[in-house]
């Protein structure tokens, strides 16, 4: 992709933009889990959830699941939008 | 003097058609203020006591305690921002079905017992369905038929639930119904009833389907009231029975699922409504007073954050005209006004620090904690993720950012942007200042709690942020298709069909192998073995005496191979009873 049309695009659907504000995020990561270092007398309710990074970790790691669980029910579960429409096919009506 | 609110807007609205142009559009506003002044003076207790039939008891409209007087608040501030988003409304149709339905929905949540409660149950789902006819489509048709149907179901469970119950107590009154002495059919059919009114799955796909095909404004108001008056009665009529821990923690995961999986900005929010209501089904079933008091909290916050969410969306409908993600995007520029405020519902459903969200969703957490329910309490919080992930970032990403689809369109209308800064003063107002709410509610100070606890603020910013990153990380998994999913009807649209043909498959194939196997072999096998065993018992047999004469080699196989051949055809020289005779004899010279 040219500079020319890089600088023309909206400051938003910009490259540049796009990794500074991933990076900020990124960054905004790390800190809320080093954030963890400063309250010393943190207990898990249960043990488990104690753990230094946790909640860091089942952020991540649950989304990821319920994003490929969803992918997957995907597979079966979505139809074409006029699913409902088809006429003596499937569907009703 | 005491107004019952209810009837402030049912009586109200029969003025509606009356009036016309901005005058209109202003009375239906002032309504809901009156109603909203009528709640704040009523008085704790029992008030409009009506006698009926003899026997059973007097009907009591109007119960005002600690657990009532939350939701006659919420809903009538509710209904003042819906009422100014849909300021530009003409259709008198809509407004008095509006009014009618948050009228019933009042009228429920103060009911004493349960007949009223029933008659405003079902005044409700009626208009309700008005609400959703009124945009005139093929499309809403279709939905307000199947809506009424599935509520007309769950109306008439409760009802059968009511007669039961009756039957076995004595009573109509509506008080909370013990976990452990009170679990009969009649109980089981209203809390059937409850949970369908609350769309808890399997009867959840109604929400779905009717909600984005209701008017941009209808769905507004439809997204606060039918389930949260279902909450109310879970509340007040099922506290601590467990299955209901099992149903909230299925429909929080169900709805973020569902939710992820849907293009259509006004479904994901409907998804969404499933999802926040599990928090709160879960609650209920836990069933400790500071659990009651959190999905109270919860249910108040989230009118609020998710009326805003369903205006944002309605004032991207109502300018671009298209609801799927695959058709919107880039509207950041155009209407930055819905993106900031849709944002900050978008923020508070998220639970976000500073939100209303927080401060409401982390009583059923601790709630949960404090009772030792280690899984309802960790799928609240993986729900919690999950909701950041698609409602507070793919709802306004795909929405507002995403792919710019070049819609050149202007702000939302003027009146609409006031009533979602109404919403957001208050998601904001609650995130800060919690103390209003918390006082509200009916077990306040019997336990001890903080929302703003700095490890508690740590964790839930790690949560989410790590939240926001999956996003982005899988971001490719999540590309909108222009798709729609199925609910539970996928069970006979396409898992009959796919049971007809593994069925088919399993069946015919086993009838195949049996063919074969049974027809093509064994059946042969036998009757060759039955043609030809005697005589290669008979041969067996005849062997030893043949050896015993000295027969031996070449000679002995043709013999047994003669004696087998004469065998089978019954070409012995001498008879079959000579034959047996002499095996007789050789049996008798070896034996």
């Amino acid at each position: 992709m040219s500079d020319d049309t890089e600088t023309e695009k909206d400051w938003v659907y910009r490259d540049s933009t796009k990794k500074l504000l991933m990076r900020l995020l990124l960054v905004g990561c790390v800190l809320s889990v080093l954030a963890e270092l400063f309250v010393l007398d943190r207990k898990g309710k249960f043990g488990v959830d104690g753990f230094f990074g946790f909640y860091a970790f089942i952020g991540f790691v649950s989304c990821t699941i319920m994003i490929f669980v969803a992918k997957l029910l995907g597979l079966v579960l979505k139809v074409r939008p006029d699913y409902y429409e088809k006429n003596g096919k499937e569907g009703e009506q | 003097m005491i107004w019952h609110p209810a009837f402030v807007l049912i009586f109200g609205a029969l003025l509606v058609p009356l009036l016309g142009g901005k005058l209109r559009s202003l009375y239906v506003i002032a309504l809901p203020m009156v109603a909203l002044i009528a709640v704040a003076l009523l008085p704790k207790g029992d008030h409009m006591t009506v006698s009926w039939l003899a026997g059973f008891g007097d009907l009591t409209l109007l119960r005002v305690d600690g657990y009532s007087k939350p939701f006659g608040y919420i809903f009538t501030i509710n209904a003042i921002a819906a009422f100014v988003f849909a300021f530009h409304v003409k259709d008198s149709n809509q407004q008095v079905s509006s009014l009618f339905y948050i009228g019933s929905a009042l009228g429920a949540v103060f009911a004493g017992d349960l007949i009223t409660l029933y008659v405003f149950w079902e005044v409700m789902a009626v208009a309700s369905t008005m609400l959703i006819l009124a945009r005139r489509s093929s499309r809403s048709m279709g939905a307000g038929f199947r809506y009424v149907l599935v509520h007309i179901l769950g109306g008439l469970l409760f009802l059968a639930g009511i007669v039961i119950t009756y039957n076995h107590s004595g009573t109509i009154a509506f008080d909370g119904f013990n976990p452990e002495t009170d679990k009969h059919l009649g109980t089981w059919l209203i809390l059937i009833g409850f949970l369908v009114n609350a769309a808890a799955p399997p009867f959840s796909a109604w929400l779905s389907d009717a909600y984005p095909e209701a008017t941009v404004t209808g769905s507004v108001i439809l997204s606060a009231y039918t389930t949260k008056t279902a909450v109310y009665a879970l509340i007040r009529g099922y506290p601590g029975w467990d299955i209901l821990i099992t149903v909230g923690c299925f429909m929080a995961l169900y709805g973020i699922v569902y939710a992820l999986l849907e293009n259509d900005m006004r479904r994901i929010l409907a998804y969404s409504i499933i999802n926040q209501v599990g928090f709160m089904v879960c609650a209920v079933g836990i069933g400790t007073a500071m659990c009651l008091d959190g999905a109270i909290a919860h249910a108040f916050c989230h009118i609020i954050y998710k009326s805003l969410l369903w205006m944002s969306a309605g004032a991207v409908l109502y300018r671009v005209g298209k609801s799927k993600c695959t058709d919107l995007g880039g509207l950041y520029k155009s209407m930055p006004l819905s993106l900031w405020l849709g944002c900050i519902g978008a923020l508070a459903i998220s639970a976000v620090p500073l939100t209303s969200g927080f401060t409401s969703k982390t009583i059923i957490l601790a709630g949960a904690a404090y009772e030792h329910h280690f899984w309802p309490w960790f799928i609240l919080e993986i729900a919690s993720a999950g909701v950041f992930l698609h409602a507070g970032i793919k709802f306004p990403y795909f929405v507002f950012f995403a792919k710019d689809q070049g819609h050149k369109v202007e702000e939302a209308p003027r009146h609409m942007i006031w009533a979602m800064g109404i919403l957001a003063f208050f998601c904001i107002a609650l995130g800060l200042f919690p103390k209003p709410l918390y006082a509200l509610l009916p077990n306040h100070g019997s336990y001890d709690f903080s929302a703003w606890k700095p490890e508690k603020v740590i964790t839930q910013l790690q949560l989410l942020l790590l939240s926001a990153l999956t996003f982005f990380v899988w971001i490719k998994w999540l590309k909108r298709t222009d798709t729609i999913v199925l609910d539970t009807d996928w069970f006979y649209r396409k898992g009959g069909p796919l049971l007809q043909r593994v069925v088919g498959k399993v069946l015919n194939g086993l009838n195949a192998v049996t063919y074969q196997g049974v027809i093509g072999r064994l059946v042969p096998r036998i009757s060759s073995f039955a043609q030809s065993a005697p005589s290669r018992i008979f041969a067996a047999a005849l062997v030893p005496i043949w050896v015993a004469q000295g027969i031996r080699g070449e000679a002995l196989t043709a013999k047994r191979e003669d004696f087998f051949n004469q065998s089978r055809l019954g070409a012995f020289a001498v008879g079959i009873t000579a034959c047996l005779g002499v095996l007789v004899l050789a049996l008798l010279f070896f034996f």
